[in-house]
């Protein structure tokens, strides 16, 4: 044992004051999820503002927790919440139960339900994360209108369908951006 | 493992055949389908266009198997639906023939072909048979890549059926039943070719734009669709032309649909088969009891389906019973107890045991007045009826206790008694739904079987199709029932049916000596109560001819409470009230001290409401009764003005609430257990559909009031009630039968009419709120009138007695002259309500104008 070995110990430390440091300051400044993480479900919208939501149930009958309740809607002239049909006139998440397997995603026939990678989901009541529609759809982007209004797009859902990508383009959606947001930015 | 024999010596019964399936043996009776001989050795065929109560058609063509006869391959697969078994068949299926599953696979495919793939938004995703046997059987891809054939959807049928043509695999089920089973062949094939499709006379005037099989015509077919749609929510019909596709069993071809091409206004969207809890239940809307499914989702009924039950509605059920389920879930319902404020007059919510010390305190002091009379209500089920019966008697000391919301007689009282209760049902040889479908003849007597309890028309029709019961209709006109059972009408004036029974052997000596033979039946509805001397006049019928008779209530629990004896002159179990020994062993089973119960009668509803108003009567208790139902409302309202204490159970604020000091709320069908007792006297028993409502059976709440007075009825559970009400054996004596002369229906003077009148199934029923669908599809409200009556009125009648008028449109119909005829309780025509007149009045009618 040496003479300067019970210094040499701080010489350690006050190396690493120099280095990179490894620590994530959450949450003061908040730590990003990789951009294809699953965090959160969102329901898109097409790209006039319409729900993409069919009110199917198909995310609630793949869901293996049992997370996810919908009850569908019938759409009406005066009050049109997707194109074709049938809307989701009531849509909630359960995050008490959902444990993020993704498959009501895979179920979803409309790509209407997708997951965002936002993931702070805690919460201090059960109440409050019993999401409803209102806190999942998606935020409204250039080009997009509050619904219920009528299709704007096409004469019927297939226009929807078949020419989704034309249609976003040619609707003022920035470049970049894709109907489907799935970052963060687009949550805030 | 197991060899098939080369050689069986498998002994053949007479009338039945041997041929192998599979390489199985197997004898089938002579006649049977080759379907179901072979789901009888468990292998299933698959299918679509069959069905065991519909004749074959063969127009899915999905059930291909390959068949051999006499040592000869039939050069084709065929159809195993159509195809009955024969002696020596060798029939190889699906699972041992590579060429029936590829036909069956072919089949699937072209079924395919222009079936959209719309699953996710389809009502009968899930729960499809198109589905199941697509996965089950058909190809994971589709090889077809050119356009489908698309149509503007959905396409109102009728206000609650709505047509998605797109769907539809052409298996003629849905044509098939409303041409067989339900008669009213509106829906049909139209087109041909690839154009073929379902439609009615409205939808045809839209064909030629619908129709198309290329791009499809955005523009209007989106306008279209929805125009319809709109007219569909709004709860009208469809278009002005053609006939629309009014049937009252309209819902039955939802059912029977293999795929979604028609779906239910009312269920649409609402939920999915995986969502449901399904619980068995009987309906509570007409006496013949049928058996349903009921799917509820987070404590609410979705849907009602028809039940499975061959004794009595086979798999169907009527449009008033699959639809009209959603006053139980009304905005108005009474939840919580009401008492009125003394001071300021209203009805206001308080605690269950405020309101029952109230009720107690009031109906106690009532009776220890003038006495207190009970009025349960029509629609009670077994186990409340009796616990009625026995709260009348022990705890209010007194035999005024009558169900019957609705026109009524001592004659009527005298009948049940002696011809209707306890004749032990089907067990004891009572007139049963399978004995309608065998008897030579049924003589039907002011009754109008579609309207009041249309399973028994459902049966009368099927008897006359297949068996050629002969069906003869005492009644006024040749209604669609009459048609549409292929049967006689004896037409007689209202009031005269009477007479027209009586004299039976002198004007239709064929229906006299058909009523002599073997299984021969008559079928009475409620309304005989209002034709003085038709009960007499029926029994004297039966006892001559021998034939056998069945009264037909039109309300679900009128049979059981008949039985439950909530009448003034029986006690339970058929026991007359006169009759020391019957009143000395009720007092032992309720442990009533000896004479405790009067020994005279008690009265009936009409003498109750006169005797309040002439204050020989203090208080009413008060079940499910609307006044306007009552033969005279205007006494009705009167009377209840002046009672001292009135207690009211009830679901929804009624006409009697305005006049409740208490009013305790009960619990829907849905909500509790219970047995009804349909007309046959078969028990029909339900169990609790949505569970833990906090809702109280009558029974339960009547019981708390007994315990609240002093008294115990020990009807705390239905099924407790009902063990009570079994401890006291059936009576073996039996009330006199009736004797009462008939009358001779007035001669009306001039400008006169005599009133013919019936409650169509669809109309303003206090069990039909809420219902747009179900209302769009009522029958047309009018005033029926030979030609010579309506000479000279115009369009529209006015029909008037001194208490008010009702103006209708005049509809020439085959009457006897002098004669109008109203529907009694739809939308523009109350009948009591307004004209406080029933069948057999005379009314003053003149041309109206609208």
């Amino acid at each position: 044992m040496g003479i300067f070995d019970p210094v040499k110990g701080f010489g350690v430390t006050f190396g690493m004051m120099f280095k990179k440091v490894a620590t994530e300051e959450y949450p003061e400044i908040g730590a990003p999820a990789a951009p294809r993480y699953h965090g959160r479900h969102q329901l898109n919208r097409h790209p006039d503002g319409l729900e993409k939501c069919v009110g199917c149930e198909l995310c609630a009958w793949a869901c293996p927790a049992d997370a996810i309740f919908v009850e569908g809607g019938d759409n009406t002239e005066e009050a049109r919440y997707s194109p074709g049909e049938r809307y989701g006139a009531d849509y909630q998440i359960n995050y008490l139960r959902c444990i993020g397997c993704g498959l009501c995603v895979e179920a979803c026939p409309t790509r209407s339900l997708t997951m965002i990678n936002f993931y702070e989901l805690a919460d201090d009541n059960r109440q409050d994360l019993i999401w409803t529609k209102e806190d999942l759809l998606a935020p409204l982007l250039p080009g997009m209108e509050q619904p219920p209004h009528p299709m704007r797009l096409g004469e019927n859902e297939q226009d929807y369908y078949v020419n989704g990508p034309e249609l976003a383009r040619d609707r003022g959606v920035p470049e970049h951006e894709t109907v489907e947001t799935d970052t963060e930015e687009a949550v805030r | 493992m197991t060899v098939a024999p080369e050689k069986s010596d498998v002994d053949v019964p007479e009338g039945y055949v041997k041929l192998t399936i599979d390489g199985e043996e197997i004898v089938a009776p002579k006649g049977e389908l080759l379907i179901r001989t072979a789901e009888r050795l468990g292998t299933v065929i698959p299918r679509f266009c069959d069905h065991p109560l519909l004749d074959p058609a063969g127009a899915c063509r999905q059930c291909l198997v390959e068949v051999e006869m006499n040592g000869r391959p039939m050069p084709k697969p065929q159809a195993s639906c159509t195809l009955t078994v024969a002696d020596g068949m060798v029939v190889k299926t699906q699972v041992t023939s590579e060429v029936a599953d590829k036909a069956q696979q072919g089949v699937m495919e072209l079924l395919l072909i222009n079936h959209p793939l719309d699953c996710p938004i389809c009502d009968k995703g899930g729960e499809c048979p198109l589905q199941n046997q697509a996965m089950a059987h058909g190809r994971t891809d589709s090889r077809f890549v050119d356009k489908k054939r698309t149509f503007p959807k959905p396409l109102p049928i009728s206000s609650q059926v709505l047509l998605d043509r797109e769907r539809c695999v052409l298996c003629q089920r849905c044509t098939r039943f409303s041409d067989q089973i339900a008669g009213d062949p509106f829906i049909d094939l139209l087109e041909r070719g690839a154009h073929q499709q379902i439609g009615t006379a409205e939808t045809a005037d839209v064909l030629d734009a619908a129709s198309h099989t290329s791009e499809p015509d955005s523009a209007s077919a989106g306008k279209s669709a929805s125009a319809g749609l709109d007219s569909a929510s709004a709860g009208k019909s469809a278009s002005a032309g053609g006939q629309p596709f009014q049937s009252y069993f309209s819902g039955n071809t939802i059912q029977i649909c293999p795929v979604g091409a028609l779906t239910s206004a009312q269920y649409r969207f609402r939920s999915r088969p995986f969502d449901l809890v399904s619980t068995p239940s009987v309906c509570e809307h007409c006496s013949s009891g049928c058996a349903e499914r009921t799917d509820f989702r987070r404590g609410k009924v979705m849907r009602k389906l028809a039940g499975d039950d061959p004794e009595v509605n086979e798999e169907w059920i009527c449009d008033k019973g699959r639809f009209a389920f959603r006053y139980a879930a009304a905005e108005q319902r009474i939840r919580r107890p009401l008492v009125r404020n003394v001071e300021t007059g209203e009805l206001e919510e308080t605690s269950w045991t405020e309101a029952l010390r109230a009720a107690a305190d009031g109906l106690a002091k009532a009776r220890d007045g003038k006495g207190v009379g009970v009025l349960p209500g029509g629609r009670v089920t077994l186990e409340d009826a009796y616990a009625y019966s026995k709260f009348a008697r022990v705890a209010l000391r007194t035999h005024d206790v009558d169900h019957r919301a609705r026109a009524h007689s001592a004659e009527e009282l005298d009948f049940l008694a002696s011809r209707v209760v306890s004749d032990g049902g089907p067990a004891g040889g009572g007139v049963t739904f399978s004995d309608l479908e065998k008897a030579p003849i049924a003589l039907c007597v002011a009754f109008e079987p579609e309207e009041e309890a249309p399973a028994v028309f459902l049966r009368l029709r099927k008897g006359a199709r297949a068996n050629d019961v002969k069906v003869v209709h005492i009644g006024q006109w040749a209604s669609p029932a009459v048609e549409k059972t292929f049967g006689e009408l004896l037409a007689c004036a209202p009031g005269g049916e009477a007479g027209a029974v009586d004299g039976i052997a002198q004007h239709a000596p064929d229906v006299d000596e058909a009523l002599r033979s073997e299984g021969a039946v008559v079928l009475v509805g409620e309304r005989a109560a209002e034709v003085p001397g038709l009960p007499t006049a029926l029994h004297r019928l039966v006892e001559r001819t021998g034939a056998r008779l069945a009264w037909i209530p039109r309300r679900a629990g009128e049979r059981g409470a008949v039985e439950a004896g909530t009448l003034p002159t029986l006690l339970p179990g058929g026991r007359p009230v006169t009759d020391a020994d019957a009143r000395a062993e009720v007092e032992r089973h309720w442990g009533l001290d000896p004479g405790t119960l009067p020994a005279d009668p008690g009265r009936d509803m009409t003498g109750m409401l006169n005797a309040i108003v002439t204050r020989d009567l203090d208080g009413l208790l008060v079940g499910g009764v609307d006044l306007d139902d009552l033969p005279d409302p205007a006494l009705a309202r009167k009377a209840f003005d002046a009672a001292e204490f009135v207690v009211s159970l009830e679901l929804l604020p009624s006409t009697v609430t305005p006049y409740a000091d208490v009013v305790l709320p009960i619990a829907p069908v849905d909500e509790k257990s219970g047995t009804f007792v349909n007309w046959e006297g078969r028990r029909r028993p339900f169990a609790v559909t949505l569970d833990g409502t906090g809702a109280l059976a009558d029974c339960r709440v009547l019981d708390t009031l007994g315990v609240e007075m002093d008294t115990d009825l020990f009807t705390q559970t239905s099924d407790a009630a009902l063990g009570d009400l079994d401890r006291l054996a059936a009576a073996t004596a039996r009330a006199a039968a009736p004797d009462h002369p008939s009358a001779e229906p007035p001669a009306p003077g001039d400008g006169q009419a005599l009133l013919a009148t019936w409650r169509q199934l669809i109309d303003d029923g206090s069990l039909q709120i809420d219902e747009p669908a179900l209302a769009g599809t009522a029958r047309r409200v009018v005033a029926r009138m030979s030609r010579a009556t309506a000479d000279g009125l115009g369009d529209h009648v006015t029909v008037s007695t001194d208490r008010g008028s009702v103006t209708l449109p005049v509809e020439v119909t085959d009457l006897p002259d002098g004669v109008v005829w109203l529907p009694g309780n739809s939308p523009g025509s109350k009948l009591r309500a307004t004209l406080g007149a029933g069948h057999g009045a005379v009314v003053d009618i003149a041309g109206g104008d609208r």
